[in-house]
């Protein structure tokens, strides 16, 4: 337990299971709450879920052996050829102006001005900012509900595990597709059942508001299984007696989930929440397939824009400026993430 | 530490479901396999039926599309590429990583958690920056258009991830056991392969599944760097759409055809796919 305590226990009663002596829950909680840490802690350190800051996690007493390098080297090449290389390579596109091969001039930070100043990229920021912020909202508290409520016994297990992680492993592309056929008005079910049934006009080709809702309803039907899983592991490595606690206290379904079980997600919620919003901030591939940006800008993304930049109108100079600002952001944000996720609570 | 599954924890939470709880779960489920249905249920009608007119089941059934697959090389022989590569990556890239999160997990060294971060933020690059360098480069040292070439383009994310798994599995192993094989008179790298490895059969498990999943789904660097021999699946189904109109029969039997891969590697790691996904920190 991270200092709470479950005394409001006794005023939250709705959904509860194993009791319903509601009256004394109060007073017993507290010592409950004791008895739970006390008999746990030996051999499951509280927060033994959540992610170390460093590899390893043994840091003093590991042996200091810089010959370790020599089994890190394979890691350091592959990745400096297919990481370090090509990212010096739009540095250096970022400074220059290249006319062609032979033919460029160096400009220093021209192209990062013009790029910062650029509305058409503020409007695509914002955008991909306002979408990471509605799926962080939509996938997080959606997947930690559907872990909750996921088979923890017997055949109901696998075959769940399997079907909620099935829509991970298919390919982005293919989820575009799969989204622009069932979001279709005339020959998708997904379209054709809020037209005809609920009545409401829908075309996401047209209407830049069905657009962004398809994208949206897209995402969460694609990623919330990726949260959903990542909190069943972190639910299922809960130890028993904080349960068997909770009930002697008898404890509210809400409350046992508030006091016990969401506070030993916050290791797994911190991989998902991150993981979410550097994927949701990168999306290309599903609304590029869906969508294509479109209807006017209204799902241009800011990969949407950049590989328009860079692919479709080859102006090297801005695309490269514009990668560059574009991983900067994606780092500061993930570790003010990362800083603010770890650091409260402890 | 990634706790062992005691079996008190695997038990846990049994008993305190809400009664509805799985009655929702299963709705949920059912909801999340509309789409995939209704991409199957395309997939094995005759075109002019999709167009025509809406129905909810099939009117006339026919496996046409998938006809048309198997016997068209450009969309067989695609599937085939995406396959290679994806095996490929995953291969290379556990080999790459073993030793690597070996030492992670075991030895201080110079630099290590400047290190281990620094790998960490390559899977936070927008694949779309490396784009044109990758282009160039794979052109100017002849890995376009292979099946290598792709394979170790999908190393970037793919490599960091697998040491994050691995090193997650491996310190789960007391270090006793590497201190007691050396005292025996192991080696190494015979320590390594005889006795470490099998312990962490699962971790190899969860990473190769990782690996080939997130090389499959991957489409967007994949198809930069190939052009016709090493072409992806995925990309024969974009470039289709848009050059002769949209046959939705035949995306649909694609869509489908390009699921079953994924649905089977997941079947096999089934009991730790719950484990993986957290990377091996639960």
């Amino acid at each position: 337990m991270t200092g709470e305590r479950l005394n409001d226990v006794s005023g939250d009663v709705s959904g509860d299971v194993s009791s319903d002596v509601s009256d004394v829950s109060g007073e017993v909680s507290t010592a409950g709450a004791t008895v739970a840490g006390d008999r746990v802690e030996p051999e499951a350190p509280v927060g033994a879920a959540v992610p170390r800051d460093e590899p390893g996690g043994q840091v003093d007493t590991k042996p200091r052996n810089n010959r370790a390098w020599f089994l890190v080297l394979p890691v350091v090449v592959s990745v400096a050829f297919t990481a370090v290389i090509p990212l010096m390579t739009v540095v250096n596109f970022s400074v220059q102006d290249i006319f062609s091969p032979t033919d460029r001039i160096f400009v220093g930070l021209d192209w990062f001005r013009a790029v910062t100043r650029d509305p058409e990229v503020h409007a695509a920021f914002v955008r991909t900012l306002l979408f990471s912020a509605q799926v962080l909202l939509l996938e997080i508290p959606l997947g930690v509900a559907i872990a909750v409520a996921m088979p923890r016994r017997g055949l109901g297990v696998p075959v769940a595990l399997v079907l909620v992680a099935l829509p991970l492993l298919i390919p982005w592309n293919v989820v575009g597709t799969i989204w622009q056929i069932f979001a279709r008005g005339d020959i998708g079910l997904g379209g054709w059942t809020v037209n005809n049934v609920l009545g409401v006009n829908f075309n996401y080709t047209l209407d830049s508001t069905d657009a962004w809702i398809t994208v949206l309803i897209m995402d969460v039907w694609h990623w919330t299984p990726l949260v959903a899983l990542l909190a069943y592991a972190g639910l299922r490595s809960i130890p028993e007696p904080y349960f068997q606690a909770a009930q002697i206290d008898a404890a509210s379904g809400w409350a046992t989930f508030r006091h016990i079980q969401l506070p030993r997600l916050r290791g797994v919620l911190t991989i998902a929440i991150l993981l979410r919003f550097m994927d949701s901030f990168m999306i290309y591939t599903e609304p590029f397939v869906v969508t294509g940006g479109g209807p006017g800008n209204a799902t241009s993304f800011l990969s949407i824009l950049l590989s328009k930049i860079a692919v479709g109108q080859f102006d090297l100079g801005p695309a490269g400026a514009f990668s560059l600002l574009y991983f900067l952001t994606v780092q500061i944000v993930s570790y003010v993430f990362f800083t603010v996720l770890t650091r409260t609570g402890r | 530490m990634p706790a062992k599954a005691s079996p008190v924890a695997v038990a846990a939470g049994t008993r305190r479901q809400l009664p509805w709880a799985r009655t929702v779960f299963w709705l949920y489920v059912a909801t999340l396999m509309l789409p995939l249905l209704w991409m199957f249920g395309m997939s094995i009608r005759p075109n002019e039926d999709i167009l025509g007119s809406f129905a909810l089941i099939p009117q006339r059934v026919t496996f046409e599309n998938y006809q048309t697959f198997f016997t068209d090389p450009v969309w067989y022989s695609s599937y085939l590429n995406s396959i290679i590569y994806t095996s490929m990556n995953a291969v290379l890239s556990l080999i790459v990583a073993l030793p690597a999160a070996y030492a992670f997990s075991r030895f201080r060294f110079a630099g290590d958690r400047f290190l281990f971060f620094w790998l960490l933020t390559n899977r936070m690059a927008p694949p779309a920056v490396f784009l044109l360098p990758f282009f160039q480069i794979y052109q100017s040292v002849g890995l376009f258009d292979t099946h290598l070439g792709v394979a170790i383009a999908h190393m970037l994310f793919n490599v960091p991830l697998a040491v994050w798994i691995l090193e997650g599995f491996m310190s789960g192993i007391p270090r006793e056991i590497d201190e007691t094989a050396a005292i025996d008179g192991y080696s190494l790298p015979r320590f390594f392969v005889r006795i470490f490895l099998p312990m962490i059969r699962s971790g190899i498990g969860v990473t190769l599944f990782f690996c080939f999943m997130f090389s499959w789904v991957e489409l967007l660097i994949a198809r930069t760097i190939t052009s016709v021999n090493a072409k992806p699946i995925a990309a024969t189904m974009t470039r289709t759409v848009s050059a002769a109109g949209v046959d939705w029969g035949l995306l649909a039997a694609a869509g489908v055809l390009t699921i079953i891969p994924g649905a089977i590697v997941i079947w096999f790691v089934r009991n730790y796919v719950a484990k993986g996904f957290a990377l091996g920190r639960v």
